[in-house]
């Protein structure tokens, strides 16, 4: 099985750490990874403020770097769902089809198709885990709390391998940070006080680190934690269930 | 110029997408929960007050206690000496210093503690919703398990017009604080009888 | 005007304000979910209803008319208004002949959609709203911030200060029991003296050509059967097919909209009382346009249930005044540029596109969806550079993006260019509270040429 990695833009230049964690996680559960050197973005940014029409160079891009692999696997949720709804391609109109049917976000591959029962990981640390919108309400990693449906997370059953780790449970266990995109600075209000009771419902109950399976979110968190000066911190899920 | 019924109907034909079918109403129905014990759970949940009784001699002595002595009316002819039980004045406007209104309830819905109250169980359509107080009576037998098998029950029956009353009116307007008592009945008691 | 961003930064300068409001409206959330989760087959229920509801869009035309012909024969007079304007000018040659210069009125949104009670107003008629939230909005000379909570935005102290004003309550009185007994007294006496009532409808059904009207206060019913004449308005949309599907709505919308079980009461109204005259009002006003979107349609299967509201975080945040429009929230976000795009460009771009909404809708419409889409429309359309917010802040990064693949492959640090949010400038609203994120010494594209690259 050989997996083209996929490593979102802001990924790449900021939290490089989680790009490194995903790929040595995903070679220590025996997996033929590459990363494909000519990638950029998903064209999500873009589409999320109405300018799908402008994505084409992205999803062309895409589509030429990642198709022929038997999966592509994107530590994050938002831009794996973004490449499973919307990829298409003038010129490869086919191979995109076939991609997004292709494309897992980093989590959902190693519980569905992986099927990892054991990890050797420890992480002795008071862990929330923020589901993010897209991850959750766009690829199922977790119930929904809207839904009358039989519970589950994804994300926790992975956070459960880890020797030392103690998750603790929020308020409001899926409600957004406020991120959203292009949101934070358009709707700067909001998305601010958005993020800020977020962080708190973490704080609250005792959140050493806040992960989850996109880093969007964690930046949007992160940003707000360090602004109130705060020991908690955010890590990429890929970092803890890689973490020794 | 065509007529706005015209336009209207011709703009939606012609916008609207091909027939999609009506789904099935066919649906599992919990055979182990008991309507009777159900219904006076959510009732009382709601605001109501929930009394079984075996006569109307116990449903008069309930409401020695319960009410305040004021003007009575009922449909219930058992009741002729404690309420009015015919209507002489037509004008709706003539019911409003009534306290207590006492009527014959056709089923009730245990899901939700909701009673149908038909039109020609309610003397005047005005009567159960501007009295101070309103009870309601209910045979046992008739409490269904959900919304469906009411309208199942009801079919298309309608005198002119009924309600579903589900406790005392009420209003959470001012800050969600629940006040009894909006606009309609202070508050409401269901007599179920055997 | 203002936009959505604009109307939310002055909502949020009072911090506690927005946290009381949010607070409020997640105990409303609470309540819903609770109910939900009582009901084991809720999912099949939404599902239903959501195919009901496709089945009525697809087939409104002959539903339309066999509801006619049916409150017809049961002795109610059908209008057609094919807009605002005419609605209001059927409600106005109602009261006309009847001599009529004052009218009580229940909850009706379709009302405030055409802005019936300024155009009333203006022809020297006067309304009185008779829902209680909606009396204090209309005391206090605002609209609805919500369509089931319509004063939800107001607290306990400024309603005693409008009662005190206009209702005579003693001063500094804010107790929710004084203050809604004081409004039952004050419109007893207006429901008692009003001949003509005006109510909105929550489901009209072809098959018997009733319709039904929902209030928790009894404020419906009490105006109408004192009435002499009842007026009902509603927007074509409204129809069911058949009377046994109001088992499957009467049990999903008060769930859904305030975690009862169920309205106190659901008026069934069929035919008019001996003496009364009863008037139903169809509008259309813009639905059937919306209705052949296809991508927009289904946005006209809302039952106005306000649950969207109530889970979406950024409504919960800004407050429904932010929204500009008579629908606030999710649902108003996509109905509203269905009715005029320039005015509304910046709604469908006032969500995080979370999708809670969805997952809460009653019918199962496809909110956040629509948002996404909206945002695509508008932007084609050329509204977008209308919105200050969208255009400014966000155009430049969005705009710069094509350009960046001529870099494709190098790795230079390119997002720090071009994503406005981690600029390093304290313009930038990101900056307002949040800090940047820290560069690392090397990318991971770098890293992995180092470290892997001979692979």
């Amino acid at each position: 099985m050989t997996v083209g990695l996929f490593i979102p833009c802001y990924v790449d230049q900021f939290y490089p750490q989680a790009g490194i964690a995903t790929l040595q996680l995903l070679e220590k559960l025996g997996v033929d990874v590459v990363y494909p050197s000519r990638q950029t973005c998903c064209g999500q940014p873009m589409a999320n403020s109405g300018f799908s029409h402008l994505t084409q160079e992205c999803d062309d891009l895409i589509t030429e770097n990642f198709a022929g692999f038997d999966y592509v696997v994107v530590p994050s949720g938002s831009c794996a769902l973004h490449i499973k709804d919307h990829l298409h391609s003038e010129k490869h109109p086919d191979d995109a089809k076939i991609l997004r049917t292709r494309v897992y976000e980093l989590v959902e591959f190693m519980t569905d198709i992986l099927k990892v029962k054991d990890l050797k990981a420890r992480f002795p640390h008071k862990v929330g885990v923020h589901q993010s919108c897209h991850g959750l309400r766009g690829l199922h990693l977790s119930q929904m709390s809207e839904l009358v449906a039989p519970p589950f997370s994804k994300p926790e059953q992975l956070l459960n391998m880890v020797e030392g780790i103690e998750l603790i449970s929020l308020n409001r266990v899926d409600e957004c940070c406020g991120f959203g995109g292009t949101f934070c600075v358009a709707e700067e209000a909001v998305s601010s006080k958005m993020g800020k009771d977020r962080v708190a419902d973490h704080i609250h109950n005792g959140a050493e680190y806040i992960t989850g399976a996109d880093l969007s979110c964690l930046m949007h968190m992160e940003g707000i934690l360090r602004r109130q000066k705060s020991n908690v911190k955010v890590m990429h899920i890929a970092e803890i269930l890689n973490s020794l | 110029m065509t007529s706005s019924r015209e336009k209207i109907l011709s703009s939606v034909k012609a916008n609207q997408p091909a027939l999609k079918p009506l789904p099935q109403l066919e649906l599992p129905v919990d055979v182990n929960l008991d309507p009777v014990e159900n219904f006076t759970l959510i009732a009382t949940n709601i605001g109501s007050r929930v009394f079984p009784v075996s006569s109307f001699d116990e449903i008069k002595e309930a409401i020695a206690k319960l009410f305040l002595p004021g003007r009575i009316v009922s449909s219930f002819t058992e009741l002729a000496d404690i309420a009015e039980i015919r209507l002489t004045d037509p004008d709706p406007h003539s019911l409003n210093d009534v306290n207590l209104a006492v009527l014959q309830a056709e089923l009730g819905v245990a899901e939700n503690g909701a009673l149908w109250l038909p039109e020609d169980k309610m003397m005047q359509r005005i009567l159960p919703f501007i009295c101070q107080h309103l009870a309601l009576v209910v045979s046992k037998k008739d409490i269904v398990r959900n919304m469906h098998e009411a309208y199942q029950i009801l079919g298309n029956r309608n005198p002119g017009f009924g309600a579903f009353i589900a406790g005392p009116s009420k209003t959470a307007d001012i800050e969600q604080s629940l006040v009894l008592g909006a606009h309609g009945p202070r508050s409401m008691t269901v007599f179920l009888i055997d | 005007m203002k936009d959505h961003a604009a109307l939310s930064e002055e909502f949020n300068i009072d911090e506690p304000r927005v946290n009381w409001h949010d607070e409020t409206l997640w105990f409303i959330r609470q309540k819903r979910d609770r109910m939900a989760h009582g009901i084991p087959e809720w999912e099949w229920l939404r599902e239903t209803a959501s195919q009901i509801k496709n089945n009525v869009l697809s087939n409104l035309s002959a539903y339309l008319e066999q509801f006619e012909i049916n409150a017809l024969a049961n002795g109610i007079t059908v209008h057609w208004a094919a807009d605002a304007k005419e609605h209001n000018e059927i409600i106005h040659s109602i009261l006309k002949k009847h001599q009529v210069e004052r009218m009580v009125k229940s909850k009706s949104m379709l009302t405030e959609e055409c802005h019936l009670n300024d155009y009333l107003t203006e022809n020297g008629i006067e309304v009185i709203d008779s829902d209680l939230g909606e009396r204090i909005v209309q005391l206090g000379k605002e609209h609805p911030s919500h369509i089931v909570l319509p004063c939800i935005h107001k607290k306990k102290e400024e309603i005693g200060e409008l009662f005190h004003k206009y209702l005579g309550t003693a001063e500094g009185e804010s107790d929710p029991q004084v203050l809604t007994e004081a409004a039952r007294q004050h419109l007893r006496d207006t429901f008692l003296t009003r001949r003509v009532a005006l109510t909105g409808v929550n489901f009209a059904v072809a098959e018997t050509g009733e319709f039904v009207v929902c209030t928790n206060e009894g404020n419906a019913d009490m105006g109408v059967h004192l009435s002499e004449v009842h007026i009902a308005s509603m927007g074509i949309e409204k129809i069911i097919p058949e009377r046994k599907h109001l088992g499957v709505f009467l049990r999903l919308l008060t769930r859904s909209a305030t975690g009862q079980p169920i309205t106190t009461y659901s008026s069934h109204f069929k035919s008019p009382r001996p003496g009364q005259e009863m008037h139903i009002v169809l509008v259309d006003n813009g639905r059937s346009r919306q209705l052949g979107r296809e991508d927009f349609r289904n946005s006209l299967k809302c039952i106005r249930c306000g649950s969207c509201m109530n889970t979406c975080p950024v409504y919960r945040r800004s407050g429904g005044h932010s929204y500009h429009s008579v629908i606030s929230g999710p649902i108003g976000s996509i109905l509203a540029p269905n009715l005029d795009m320039k005015e509304f460009a910046d709604l469908p771009f006032a969500s995080t596109l979370c999708g809670s909404c969805s997952n809460v809708c009653p019918v199962k419409i496809d909110i956040h969806d629509q948002l996404y889409k909206w945002r695509q429309v508008l932007v084609k359309e050329g509204y977008v550079s209308n919105v200050k917010s969208v255009s400014i802040k966000t155009m430049t990064w969005v705009l710069s993006f094509p350009a960046l693949f001529a870099f494709a492959g190098k790795s230079g640090r390119w997002v720090m260019k071009t994503l406005p949010f981690l600029v390093n400038n304290k313009l930038n609203p990101w900056y307002k509270s949040r800090e940047m994120p820290v560069p690392p010494k090397e990318s991971f594209r770098e890293w992995y040429a180092k470290n892997r690259g001979s692979k």
